[in-house]
């Protein structure tokens, strides 16, 4: 049913659809009001599970590993420095192919502290073995949470879905929230092959010698790549029965004509879509909508950038003293093509600092340079600076 | 497409994200798309919060901050002297003002109308609680005509019932009887 719902009121009843058996979370902005309203559908009974409130993040996380490996569905929240705490828990749980649903109300990294809005925090976790899915909106932040449970159960990987903190967690929007049947038809209950049985006792999370160990961080690997295919399928098979789609692990749109590309990940699409509009006289551009950042979809990006000359890779966070993190990937992925486009990356909306609508066509502007910017963050103002800091 | 933006300045406490919120709601109530978001410094009561409002017949896909608006609420008149309150407010545009004095001790610097209430003061007599921002909303939808006054008490019907919506539409009605009925009425901007 459509309703008008702030994103994480959506979230929290979306969890709720997904039956979950144990929740376990620490509070943090902008997260707090997802296991908020979780807490409140578990004290009012309409949602049976065991909700954990735990110390810390790091609990929160092993709480989950946990419960996932003795074979309940699960789920948990965080973003920034909750984010960071878990990390070591993170890599176990992934490591360990334990299939753990976690929303990232993706917040900026202190120091300086901020609660607004930027990846770092899910980008400094990208290499924990992770499924990683950006969403545009509210409406993709609900239909991929219930997509990533039926990814990550079918893959046994974790899937954390990242959406905007404020920017979507704390925006009110109409929102379809889909009926109970339609996600039990979807969505069938959880059952681990390898869970914790008392009667069939295993051990997870052992020590593996240097004569296995390669073998396992292959297999994480590979199973990661292969997790591409069923995270298409998921999306198809949702669209079938929802009749949405949140566009696979990328998606472009835009004029074939167009020789340049704009490429980002989450929410800021919006902005740029209405930015087409309201800016006719810029250049014509292709908008390339990046879900999938683990797996990372190097051959439908190698596609998707037929035509373009130019690339602009818009991301929301930075490696200091290297330059962006998806914008080398995406280099690096594009050098294999005969002529690939020049690529340019930026970082924009650091720490919730504002993308308005007419940084769109100034980043257009990029492509007329014959250089094309290794990276740069885009929207500092180095007046405010001292100049050796420039 | 066409779409009204608003913007709204309150402290943390004068639930200035809830009539946020509720314009949106009411907004959607009337089968149109409502957007609203807030943006605040501490997270804590007294501090200046912001918080936009967007409502439009088509889905509303940008998420910048309102640098434009068509209107202004301003829930507390001592943010008047906050840098950066009453900027960027469309000519011919409308700005709310939570105050008992009268609107010509105050100066918009723009070609702008401006409307005070004592929203405060009817919170006080009707709730009880110095809340000023039902009443502002239903001022606000009286002199734009924007939306229709029982959108607001629809919204709030899900937010409340018995006497603490009594008293809520009592509030309404008082608020209503104080300002010109589609004083600011005009056409919304159009976006391509």
């Amino acid at each position: 049913m459509l309703k008008a719902l702030e994103g994480s009121q959506a979230i929290a009843e979306t969890v709720a659809l997904c039956r979950p058996q144990v929740v376990a979370a620490y509070p943090i902005t902008p997260q707090t009001h997802i296991v908020e309203n979780i807490s409140k559908l578990v004290a009012n009974g309409q949602l049976h599970c065991e909700f954990v409130s735990v110390e810390s993040e790091f609990s929160a996380a092993s709480v989950v590993l946990g419960a996932a490996a003795a074979g309940s569905r699960t789920y948990t929240a965080t973003a920034s420095q909750g984010l960071l705490l878990m990390t070591e828990v993170l890599y176990n749980i992934a490591g360990s192919r334990i299939p753990v649903v976690m929303t990232c109300a993706n917040r900026a990294i202190s120091a300086p502290l901020s609660i607004w809005n930027d990846q770092q925090d899910s980008m400094a976790v990208r290499d924990a073995g992770w499924i990683q899915l950006y969403c545009a909106d509210n409406q993709e932040a609900v239909d991929t949470t219930i997509q990533a449970y039926r990814i990550a159960e079918q893959t046994e990987l974790p899937v954390m879905v990242c959406m905007d903190g404020f920017t979507l967690t704390h925006t009110l929007e109409p929102i379809d929230i889909p009926d109970q049947a339609l996600v039990d038809n979807y969505l069938p209950p959880y059952q681990f092959a390898r869970r914790l049985d008392a009667r069939q006792p295993i051990s997870i999370g052992t020590l593996l010698s240097p004569d296995f160990y390669p073998e396992a961080r292959h297999s994480h690997h590979q199973a990661l790549l292969n997790a591409a295919e069923r995270i298409i399928e998921a999306d198809q098979e949702w669209q079938a029965l929802s009749g949405r789609s949140c566009g696979g692990l990328l998606t472009v749109e835009g004029p074939d004509s167009a020789t340049i590309g704009v490429l980002t990940l989450g929410s800021v699409i919006g902005t740029f879509r209405e930015a087409v509009l309201e800016y006719p006289q810029a250049a014509a551009a292709k908008l390339l909508k990046l879900r999938s950042l683990r797996p990372f979809p190097i051959e439908a990006l190698q596609q998707a950038v037929a035509g373009l000359q130019d690339l602009i890779v818009v991301e929301r966070a930075l490696s200091p003293g290297g330059g962006g993190i998806v914008g080398p990937e995406v280099r690096a992925a594009l050098s294999e093509l005969p002529n690939p486009p020049r690529v340019h990356n930026i970082a924009v909306g650091l720490g919730g600092r504002d993308i308005p609508l007419d940084l769109y066509p100034r980043l257009l502007r990029l492509a007329e340079a014959p250089q094309p910017l290794r990276f740069a963050v885009f929207d500092a103002d180095c007046n405010k600076l001292a100049p050796e800091d420039r | 497409m066409s779409m009204i933006e608003i913007r709204i300045h309150g402290r943390g406490g004068q639930g200035n994200v809830v009539a946020a919120n509720l314009l949106a709601m009411a907004a959607f109530a009337e089968g149109r798309y409502g957007q609203a978001f807030p943006n605040f410094g501490a997270e804590r009561r007294g501090a200046p919060v912001v918080a936009f409002v967007r409502i439009a017949d088509q889905p509303i896909l940008r998420r910048c901050q309102v640098q434009h608006p068509t209107y202004v609420i301003i829930q507390d008149e001592a943010l008047l002297h906050v840098p950066g309150v009453l900027d960027g407010v469309l000519p011919g545009g409308g700005i709310l003002i939570n105050s008992s004095r009268p609107a010509d001790q105050f100066d918009a610097a723009a070609p702008v109308s401006l409307v005070t209430l004592p929203a405060t003061a009817l919170a006080r007599e009707h709730l009880g609680r110095p809340v000023p921002n039902t009443a502002l909303l239903a001022a606000f939808l009286t002199l734009t005509g924007l939306l229709p006054g029982q959108a607001l008490i629809k919204v709030l019907g899900q937010k409340f019932r018995g006497e603490v919506l009594a008293r809520n539409e009592a509030l309404i009605a008082a608020a209503i009887q104080q300002v010109s009925a589609n004083q600011w009425q005009q056409p919304e901007v159009n976006h391509a």
